[in-house]
């Protein structure tokens, strides 16, 4: 047995290299921008990029906004579907896994296809119309994790009685949604919110594609041209993603004493 | 503790819908999949049959099998079973230490954590990162040329290679098997390894004879997850090699750019083969995942 632990202890510590120095190296390099000492200029100079500003809040206006229209595409539909339509789950779930299956890059190639200026709806035409489609690309994108999220979310309330409580003292459907299901679920829908805007934030080939300049493409593009600065966001996009999974840790943690185990 | 029917069997007096306004309910969702999943897919497998004229053609599919596309086809497979198949391997390896190593709890949660973390730390910011550690300036790079005296481009070797390639994709392959891959080991029973033991199994008869046939579906179909998430990827490719690096979604990529090619419906076509090895894949992982729960409960 205790051969067995030292193997695994063995093995955490090489895949612990294998995973580490990429991280060291970015931050490592990251620091390299003055010569002969390490020091935080490239952030710095990022920081202080009107292009990285400009792009960066972008991506976060579009992240937020996609969390906004995810929910309100999700939640209505996952709520319904297990209060009076159980027989459409495993076709709303089969949905819901598609965009896992169908690789983004051809997504977007069938919109361009779809939604381009001599088509019947020219979404890519115009500046608002763009946004509007990538919105939606990146709802669809995050379908799979926002779905999966306040589906298990919804298992673990009595969303019968839920429903017909709030209907007894005379609520409207949006109003049970808005202040009845929506509060029971909040910390499933806010994991999903978290992996989304991870996801968003540093997107790159709906932006290409779709000739946005958000945070993914402004990225490629200082990693072309510059030699320091991609490290410092690198670096950047790092903690954004370990913010985010540290933040649904903390929900999930949270709702397990706010939640009844079933 | 009770457990109170969480399905909606019970019939709201006051709401009996009928059963075609029921479906109302869920309209706006097929409305949103339709428009912008359902139907840009279709549109490009449709493409991919059909000429300019809109007249049925094989011809587009043949452009497939043009030695260029068939090539790029062939190093996308290549990487992605290579991707696939270490990151099946280590990941395996990483989540049985975690499962039956009698590691310290708190190192098992920070193990699992991480693998959350990195396996969605992919794209750009990850090329970055490996160009920063195994480019020709990387720290690895420098470290050994300068304490070890080995320098590891005159070996041979390039971040911007298909074996670099395989490095960078193991950053996110390898966390999404332990990811998977841990619930299914802890799912084996004790029971079973005790049985094993009392009918005077070895430990390795145990893994080959026990577990190793209830595991491999899980470790088969996980593989075919792999497989296609490392297919899907473009920007990581992107960002690491540029488009020097002739592999299917960077082609795509450029084709849908207007770079080459000029052959739309050839990009149909490409897009199309994406989607039939992607979806392949994922049918094998579905398949399995089903039979793999048969016994993991």
């Amino acid at each position: 047995m205790m051969r067995n632990r030292f193997w695994s202890l063995a093995a955490i510590a090489l895949s612990a290299a294998y995973f580490f120095l990429p991280l060291i190296g970015m931050f490592e390099f990251s620091l390299r921008m003055k010569r002969g000492q390490y020091s935080f200029e490239a952030y710095r100079v990022v920081l202080n990029d009107p292009q990285f500003q400009q792009t960066f809040g972008y991506s976060v206006i579009l992240a937020l906004l996609t969390i906004v229209l995810g929910v309100l595409i999700v939640v209505p539909t996952a709520y319904w579907v297990r209060l009076r339509l159980p027989k459409a789950r495993p076709i709303i779930e089969f949905v819901t896994l598609l965009p896992l299956v169908i690789p983004p890059i051809v997504i977007v190639f069938g919109y361009i296809r779809i939604y381009n200026t001599s088509s019947w709806l020219p979404l890519t035409g115009s500046w608002i119309g763009t946004n509007i489609l990538i919105l939606f690309g990146y709802a669809t994108l995050s379908l799979p994790y926002m779905y999966r999220a306040v589906d298990t979310g919804l298992r673990a309330i009595d969303v019968a009685t839920l429903t017909e409580a709030a209907q007894s003292l005379g609520a409207s459907w949006t109003r049970i949604l808005a202040t009845v299901i929506l509060p029971n679920v909040l910390v499933s829908v806010l994991s999903g919110a978290f992996l989304t805007f991870a996801i968003v934030i540093g997107e790159y080939v709906f932006a290409a594609l779709l000739n946005l300049n958000t945070f993914g493409p402004y990225m490629v593009w200082m990693g072309g041209n510059r030699a320091y600065e991609p490290s410092a966001l690198a670096v950047i996009a790092f903690i954004i993603t370990w913010a985010c999974m540290g933040l649904i840790q903390l929900v999930t943690r949270f709702s397990k004493f706010t939640q009844i185990k079933r | 503790m009770t457990s109170i029917p969480t399905s909606p069997a019970r019939p709201a007096a006051t709401l009996r819908l009928q059963p075609l306004l029921k479906w109302i309910g869920i309209a706006p969702f097929i409305l949103f999949a339709l428009l912008f999943l359902i139907l840009p897919t279709l549109n490009i497998v449709f493409g991919a049959f059909h000429d300019n004229k809109g007249q049925v053609t094989l011809d587009n599919i043949r452009g497939l099998f043009e030695p260029s596309i068939l090539q790029a086809f062939w190093i996308s497979i290549r990487l992605s079973l290579a991707t696939a198949f270490f990151g099946c391997l280590f990941g395996f390896v990483i989540a049985a230490a975690v499962t039956f190593g009698q590691i310290p709890r708190w190192l098992r949660g920070s193990v699992l954590t991480f693998s959350g973390v990195a396996s969605n730390f992919a794209g750009v910011p990850l090329s970055f990162a490996f160009i920063a550690t195994l480019g020709r300036l990387g720290l690895v790079t420098v470290l050994a040329r300068e304490w070890l005296g080995i320098n590891i481009y005159a070996t041979g070797f390039n971040l911007i290679s298909f074996f670099g390639l395989t490095i960078t994709y193991l950053y996110f392959q390898i966390p999404l098997m332990v990811l998977i891959i841990t619930p299914a080991l802890e799912g084996l029973k004790k029971e079973w390894r005790e049985a094993a033991s009392i009918l005077g199994a070895t430990g390795l008869q145990y893994w080959r004879m026990v577990a190793f046939p209830v595991l491999w579906p899980s470790l088969l179909g996980t593989a075919a997850l792999l497989f296609a998430n490392s297919f899907g990827a473009v920007a990581t490719a992107i960002a690491l090699t540029g488009s020097s690096l002739s592999i299917v979604p960077i082609i795509l990529f450029a084709q849908i750019r207007g770079d080459v090619l000029n052959d739309p419906h050839l990009g149909y076509a490409i897009a199309f083969g994406m989607i039939v090895l992607t979806g392949a894949a994922n049918l094998i992982y579905i398949v399995l995942r089903i039979r793999a729960e048969r016994w993991v409960k």
